[in-house]
């Protein structure tokens, strides 16, 4: 951050034009929140995930709402697993080339993709094939497996995550995007829009040995926060994740979630799932945190069927 | 053929060689495919012979490629295709440049006792013991373990200071690697052997070539019935002795007008230097006086030693499959390891230490760093063998780099579905060291990241769960215990398998969830 602050700040010093251009992108950044867009939640079912986005986003009005001209965007999909398409345990390639291309059609100066894995990050990046799809889409895939690319930040108000080490990246870009995939997990018991901001921090592990939940909901409070979420549901795993071990754990449910509200997300996420919502920790404590509501019945929501 | 043709020819052949090699060893993107890399590794002198008699098909026998070269055109093995032969070249090179009387060589008495000996030796240990002198002593493993102690992490911090760069203007291009540092014991031996090496290549041309290296010095008997040999010819030769000093073979006795062809390694820089064109490489012609007249005892034993070796290592190396080898696992101390966790492919630990000669090319392609130099895990022997150290990686499920590159075949052929069967330990699950016992916080890190849910989560107390394991489906591939986030004790880890077993398919059932007609919510 302060590296990228500094070039910035040497080259805005000489050019009064790049100043004022800096103040403009900042009211972008203000009018970029989602007051634009129509519905808090639009649904879609039965289509591909590319068609099930082009029709979602232009019910939310268009990428236009969330990204103006000039901007650099931050599309973070699931990339965690050295696993094929086929297996469901990252974002569909097809629906993240899909966003980057709404995104860059809506006039934004450069995307980027990137995800900390779990696995080994290369390899992640190359089988989960979302590398070479956001790279045939325009985005630029920045490496994020070794510490060097994190940098401390402070979440005020946290309760336990005080602070945390997030990616350079997100840092540099004016807005972001989650394209989490929905799956079954392990400890958390599922994996939707909050759980996916394990992939922009370094140290998973510290989360993992101090109350895992509440570092999740926590982490929610950090103010460069998600302006989408596009939530992919079209393989939906229901066991043994978040890796899978076959293509049995799959279900094909061929939706997708767009909403504003990431708790909103995961709590119809776990309505999918036919899962008790309160009983998925980090979601009713990011919920508490004041992050999103799990009354997802008064939100103005768009149910499509393809 | 007189032409400078040759040495601008051994140049070029050996700087792709070399640049092949360097890069074999600094791919820190995985870029290379295996198949070039094995190409590469396939004429090795040393690995291909291991490879040959553990396989035992001809398709792996580079060495007979390279036996023929050397009857064909002598030594031309050490100056095109040992890598840590044309290294020393280019450090008699930068010697030269340092000092003008380091690359003035002078015709020098070979070392016979000494290099006879310790090729002798060498096939001895080998036959009856192990390959403990081919790990000490052959080039290639000599030249990989350089490329992976030191220079592979000098590249990577010059990588990750142009990366840095890069990144700054917004080029991601590059990937930032990890400069990784291994047990400070394992560095000793490497170490010795690069001040020896770089030292004696320096100030003295090719004399650990043909002082100590065994390959050189069997290669060079096989060149004393070569066809083509570098000849002076007597009519033309003013005995200027150009060639004599600037020979880093030391071999040339431009006063008898003979060249110790069991030395010369066909750099070709004779030929060139020659300002009279005397010398030429070119088809062997009996000299009419003083031709092997006197027989060499050293020689003899040397004869026999060879015929033992390519006789005797199949049948030696059958005897020892046979031996069974004493399970370690019954211990019921968990907390210890009672067994290291050796490769995918090593089929046992013993199998494994039979051929793996450390030449370290699995350390440094290793994409997760969890193969590391042992130091005393395998016991003395094993020194800088490598070892999969969970605390710094885990076994990649996807990946079977190792297996595919191992130029000796200590690392036995296996495909992926194979390998991911293979279980090289056990996991052992200390619930007392858990977070969510201790913590009663959610973790569940082990399983999450559990390749075949060897590692599964069970209800504890409220809404946690707490991992249980499925050792019967374990693969020993380490991502529990790396993912584990207690401290100093992991709890969760892989107890290494001393012989290597099958584990059993995950059992996976249809999941029985009708798919909603519309959303319920």
């Amino acid at each position: 951050m302060k590296r990228r602050d500094f070039l910035k700040s040497s080259a805005g010093a000489g050019l009064a034009a790049g100043a004022a251009f800096g103040l403009g992108r900042y009211d972008d950044l203000l009018t970029s929140r989602s007051e634009n867009a129509r519905y808090d939640m639009v649904a879609i079912m039965g289509g591909s995930p590319d068609a099930m986005f082009d029709l979602g986003i232009q019910e939310l009005g268009g990428m236009e709402t969330f990204v103006k001209k000039g901007q650099k965007v931050l599309v973070k999909p699931n990339i965690g697993w050295d696993v094929v398409p086929e297996y469901g345990a990252c974002t569909n390639p097809l629906l993240v080339s899909r966003v980057i291309e709404h995104v860059l059609k809506a006039g934004a100066k450069e995307v980027y993709v990137f995800d900390n894995s779990v696995d080994n990050g290369p390899s992640c990046y190359k089988t989960s094939g979302i590398e070479r799809a956001a790279r045939n889409a325009g985005a630029k895939v920045v490496p994020a497996h070794t510490e060097r690319y994190y940098q401390q930040v402070n979440i005020p108000g946290a309760v336990v995550l005080k602070t945390v080490k997030v990616h350079e990246v997100l840092l540099d870009t004016d807005v972001f995007i989650n394209v989490p995939i929905l799956k079954s997990h392990d400890t958390t018991r599922m994996t939707a829009c909050l759980k996916n901001m394990m992939g922009v921090i370094w140290d998973r592990r510290w989360w993992h040995s101090n109350n895992l939940d509440q570092c999740i909901a926590d982490y929610g409070l950090f103010e460069k926060k998600p302006v989408l979420h596009v939530l992919d549901c079209y393989n939906v795993m229901f066991r043994n994740g978040p890796r899978g071990i076959s293509r049995q754990d799959l279900v094909q449910m061929k939706s997708q979630i767009i909403t504003t509200d990431w708790v909103a997300g995961d709590t119809a996420a776990t309505k999918l799932m036919n899962l008790e919502t309160s009983r998925i920790t980090h979601i009713s404590l990011a919920s508490k945190l004041g992050l999103g509501t799990m009354n997802i019945d008064s939100l103005n929501i768009k149910r499509i069927q393809m | 053929m007189k032409t400078p043709f040759l040495r601008k020819f051994r140049i070029f052949f050996s700087a792709l060689v070399f640049i092949g090699f360097f890069l074999v060893f600094v791919d820190f993107k995985n870029l290379l495919p295996a198949k070039y890399i094995n190409i590469l590794l396939s004429l090795q002198f040393i690995p291909s012979i291991l490879k040959f008699f553990d396989l035992k098909t001809i398709i792996a026998a580079g060495f007979i490629a390279v036996v023929v070269l050397t009857l064909l055109t002598g030594r031309t093995y050490c100056s095109f295709l040992c890598p840590l032969g044309i290294g020393q070249d280019i450090f008699s090179r930068i010697g030269g440049r340092i000092r003008k009387k380091f690359r003035r060589y002078g015709y020098k008495k070979p070392f016979t006792v000494v290099r006879y000996t310790l090729l002798l030796l060498t096939i001895i240990v080998s036959l009856i013991w192990g390959v403990y002198m081919l790990t000490l002593l052959d080039p290639y493993s000599i030249f990989g373990r350089s490329m992976t102690f030191f220079i592979s992490p000098a590249v990577a911090v010059l990588n990750n200071l142009l990366e840095g760069i890069l990144a700054k203007f917004d080029i991601y291009s590059l990937i930032h690697v990890p400069v990784v540092t291994y047990k400070p014991f394992v560095y000793i031996v490497p170490a010795l052997f690069a001040l020896l090496i770089g030292g004696l290549s320096l100030t003295k041309g090719r004399l650990y070539c043909n002082m100590i290296c065994p390959v050189g010095t069997l290669l060079g008997l096989l060149s004393k019935i070569s066809l083509l040999r570098i000849r002076i010819d007597e009519d033309k030769c003013t005995r200027c002795g150009r060639c004599a000093i600037g020979c880093k073979s030391s071999c040339i006795d431009f006063l008898k007008y003979d060249v110790d062809v069991s030395r010369c390694v066909d750099c070709f820089n004779c030929i060139k230097t020659c300002p009279d064109k005397a010398i030429s490489y070119g088809i062997f012609r009996l000299k009419r006086k003083n031709v092997n007249t006197d027989t060499d005892p050293e020689r003899r034993k040397f004869v026999a030693g060879a015929v033992l070796m390519f006789l005797g290592i199949p049948s030696a190396l059958r005897g020892q499959e046979k031996k069974a080898i004493q399970s370690t696992k019954e211990s019921t101390v968990k907390e210890n390891k009672t067994c290291p966790v050796c490769p995918p492919g090593a089929i046992s630990i013993e199998d494994f230490q039979k051929n793996c000669t450390a030449c370290s090319l699995c350390i440094s392609n290793c994409p997760t760093g969890a193969l590391q130099p042992a130091w005393l895990e395998y016991g003395i022997a094993g020194i800088m063998q490598p070892v999969m150290d969970y605390h710094k990686g885990f076994c990649n499920y996807n990946c079977t780099k190792c297996i595919d590159i191992c130029p000796t075949n200590a690392l036995h052929p296996l495909l992926l579905e194979a390998k991911k069967l293979t279980q090289l330990g056990q996991v052992h699950f200390i619930k007392d060291n858990c977070v969510v016992k201790n913590e009663k916080t959610a973790c569940g890190a082990c399983s999450e990241s559990c390749p075949t849910k060897a590692v599964y989560m069970v209800p504890y107390e409220g809404d946690l769960v707490i991992p249980e394991t499925n050792p019967e489906i374990c693969i020993g591939c380490g991502q529990c215990e790396f993912s584990c986030p207690t401290t100093p004790f992991k709890a969760i880890f892989v107890d290494g398998n001393p012989v290597h077993q099958v584990a059993k398919k995950p059992v996976t059932t249809e999941l029985e969830i009708t798919i909603p007609e519309e959303f319920p919510f």
